[in-house]
């Protein structure tokens, strides 16, 4: 699922740039290293929908090119990452996972925990 | 006698070796005794320069020189190289104006390089924003005027340099990157006219041709691709589909001198199946003759009707004098993404077809109509909500690296991919402005490889007076995305393979003369230019954009293709052993 972030108090959607859209998954929370369980919540998990490779939208939900489980993959350029272990790149050109956003349940509802893990947007060069 | 050094010394002698290591070290700084670039250069540059994208506004592809040649070009060797520090696809031609070079990368940057000694002058990176994603991270090089020089951006600019310092001087605004508006093609100049074409033929976009004076960036003229109401053209469009029917024009147009026409190739219909935008869609899939001072469209030939297969046609023709029937015809030779050879003939007022053929196999056409229009096949023409599988792929038969035509053997040299099919399913989707409006999933888009398929690329070596192949050379294991620039010394060059070689060979029989690896794939366009009497090649050498989705579809394919192909630009010159 593609969501834009809305602040709590204002109940402003913070949609104005597009390097603020996350993608949010629901996986089997015994899928989920550590690290990512940590931050699910019933292993609903978050991150940004930006590629680091070249910052296009991280849109499809799709088999992996190069292994039997369902990634998330970037269209523009194949970039695949597994939500299961951070979004670490498993194929494709990106040079770094995606950026994870914390999760936690506030007040019975779901909500964001703090700032984004790793930067978000594609790579720039040297 | 022991000498002991005191601290004072010490320092001093440090300074001293500093000073000497910094003396043998590549200087930066302004290029001097820069040559200013004049229409006369434009239109009769010397043998010895590449200073457009093809050389010469004919769009030949050819270089003049005849050092390097068959009986010699096993002793070419490299004489220098330069790391861009960048990846991605490096498809630029290094342009070449008496000794000083430049090269563009993806990202927006432009690198001058002293073309004898490849010492770097000055380097310009383009602050690209943040939000920006770019579905085509490239550049197809810098436009040269006077004392200046034009880029092109992917966030959609385009910015004047200073050549000697590289210092901007005007840069201006085109369309909005957000919209997917964005540009990768290198200007042609024309009589101090910057023109350019955008891209975003996959984000919806109204394509256009533009054109900026290059003393203040200043528009001058733009020309849509797809007819406004009221506008010629206009009713080969149903409802509003024209407002965001693509014809995106992302790769630069060649020039008639004598008769003063630009023409320029134009891209696929939006989005993808015909079925979701009703009628011919001008001028989709077209070639445009436009009129340089004012961007008028004097004529138009559609290479293909209701484009329903990403099959842009955006190389510009080839302006080839051809001696056919017993005539000479002023004709344009286009070897179409739609896997037919074009023949066309060009007039003051119109653009005539003279003949047609399919150069790689495909089930699309049944055949040319007398006007020269395809006929379409609805067995392999993509519709909504059922998959259609068609050949060739979306790539084409040729996709956009340019063919060449050498002067000496009246020969085209076409960088063909053979045995590749896709298909899709499509579906009516609503654009977003911004993000990609294919007409279909973009994880239902496939490039098959035919069972059996024995080889992929094929360079192929055509004559375009009667239509007979001549020669073509088999890659068996990768595709062929790559431009071919034909020399004098009767030599082909060309990269584009996986296995990251760069070839030459022999133009007349296509026997595979020389080769080097190199650090990467080649998706650019080899040059050639002469300094102080030696003749040099220059490539790019840097992988990515779509040769590398093609590839990763042959790894899909299961064909015992590795999918790394290394990344990162570097730029190679070649010489004679002497």
């Amino acid at each position: 699922m593609h969501a834009w972030p809305k602040d709590p108090n204002t109940s402003v959607v913070r949609s104005a740039s597009r390097l603020n859209e996350i993608l949010i998954i629901r996986l089997d929370p015994a899928e989920l290293d550590e690290k990512t369980r940590a931050r699910a919540v019933d292993g609903i998990i978050a991150y940004s929908a930006i590629c680091s490779h070249a910052g296009c939208p991280v849109t499809a939900w799709v088999k992996s090119d190069v292994g039997d489980k369902e990634v998330f993959k970037c269209m523009c350029h194949n970039s695949e990452y597994d939500p299961r272990s951070g979004a670490q790149v498993v194929f494709g050109p990106a040079p770094r996972r995606l950026a994870a956003l914390p999760l936690a349940l506030a007040d019975g509802s779901l909500s964001v925990a703090g700032n984004f893990m790793g930067k978000v947007g594609g790579a720039q060069p040297g | 006698m022991k000498t002991s050094m005191t601290r004072k010394q010490w320092l001093l002698s440090g300074i001293v070796a500093f000073t000497c290591l910094a003396s043998t070290a590549a200087m930066s700084g302004p290029i001097e005794n820069y040559s200013p670039v004049t229409a006369q250069r434009l239109e009769n540059p010397e043998p010895s320069n590449w200073m457009l994208y093809r050389r010469t506004y004919d769009g030949h592809g050819y270089s003049p020189l005849d050092q390097i040649n068959t009986s010699n070009v096993k002793n070419l060797t490299p004489v220098w190289t330069f790391a861009t520090g960048v990846v991605e696809g490096h498809q630029a031609p290094p342009i070449v104006n008496n000794g000083a070079m430049f090269v563009t990368t993806p990202m927006g940057q432009v690198i001058a390089l002293n073309a004898k000694t490849g010492d770097e002058y000055w380097r310009y990176k383009r602050q690209l924003p943040d939000d920006l994603f770019q579905l085509h991270p490239t550049n197809r090089g810098v436009g040269l005027w006077e004392d200046k020089l034009f880029l092109a951006t992917t966030d959609d600019h385009v910015v004047a340099l200073e050549a000697k310092t590289g210092k901007v001087v005007w840069d201006t605004k085109v369309q909005d990157y957000r919209k997917g508006q964005y540009m990768t093609l290198m200007p042609l100049i024309v009589d101090g006219k910057v023109i350019v074409g955008g891209s975003g033929g996959e984000f919806g976009v109204r394509g256009y041709i533009a054109a900026f004076d290059a003393k203040d960036g200043k528009e001058l003229w733009r020309t849509y691709t797809i007819p406004g109401e009221g506008e010629p053209g206009h009713d080969t469009w149903q409802g509003d589909d024209w407002k965001n029917g693509g014809g995106s024009a992302w790769m630069t147009g060649n020039y008639d001198k004598e008769t003063r026409t630009i023409y320029w190739g134009v891209g696929n219909a939006a989005p993808w199946p015909g079925e979701t935008h009703p009628g011919d869609n001008l001028y989709t899939a077209s070639v445009l003759a436009l009129d340089p001072d004012t961007g008028k469209i004097k004529a138009y030939h559609q290479y293909h009707q209701n484009d329903s297969w990403d099959w842009d046609e955006v190389e510009a023709p080839m302006l080839i004098d051809l001696q056919r029937n017993g005539r000479t015809i002023k004709s344009l030779v286009h070897p179409g993404r739609d896997a037919i050879f074009w023949v066309l003939e060009r007039t003051p007022t119109k653009i005539n077809y003279v003949a047609g053929w399919p150069f790689v196999f495909t089930d699309v056409w049944k055949g040319i109509d007398e006007t020269g229009k395809p006929i379409v096949d609805p067995a392999h023409k993509p519709v909504i909500g059922k998959r259609v599988e068609f050949c060739p792929s979306l790539w084409g038969g040729k996709d956009w690296p340019s063919a060449a035509y050498s002067q000496r053997t009246g020969l085209v040299y076409v960088p063909a991919n053979e045995n590749f099919c896709g298909g899709f399913t499509g579906e009516k989707v609503p654009l977003k402005p911004g993000e990609l409006w294919l007409g279909t999933k973009p994880e239902d888009i496939g490039l098959k490889t035919k069972p059996g398929a024995d080889h992929f690329g094929e360079l192929q070596a055509w004559d375009p007076s009667t239509g007979k192949k001549v020669w073509q050379h088999n890659f068996p294991k990768s595709q062929l995305f790559g431009s071919v620039t034909a020399t004098a010394g009767d030599l082909v060059f060309v990269g584009g393979t996986n296995d990251r070689n760069f070839r030459a060979f022999h133009a007349k029989t296509g026997e595979l003369l020389w080769e080097q690896k190199t650090n990467s794939g080649i998706v650019g366009m080899p040059v050639s230019y002469e300094i102080d009497g030696t003749q040099y090649i220059a490539i790019q050498s840097g992988w990515g954009v779509d040769a590398q989705r093609i590839q990763d579809a042959l790894v899909t394919n299961n064909i015992g293709i590795e999918a790394n192909v290394p990344q990162g630009g570097v730029v190679w010159v070649f010489a004679l052993k002497k």
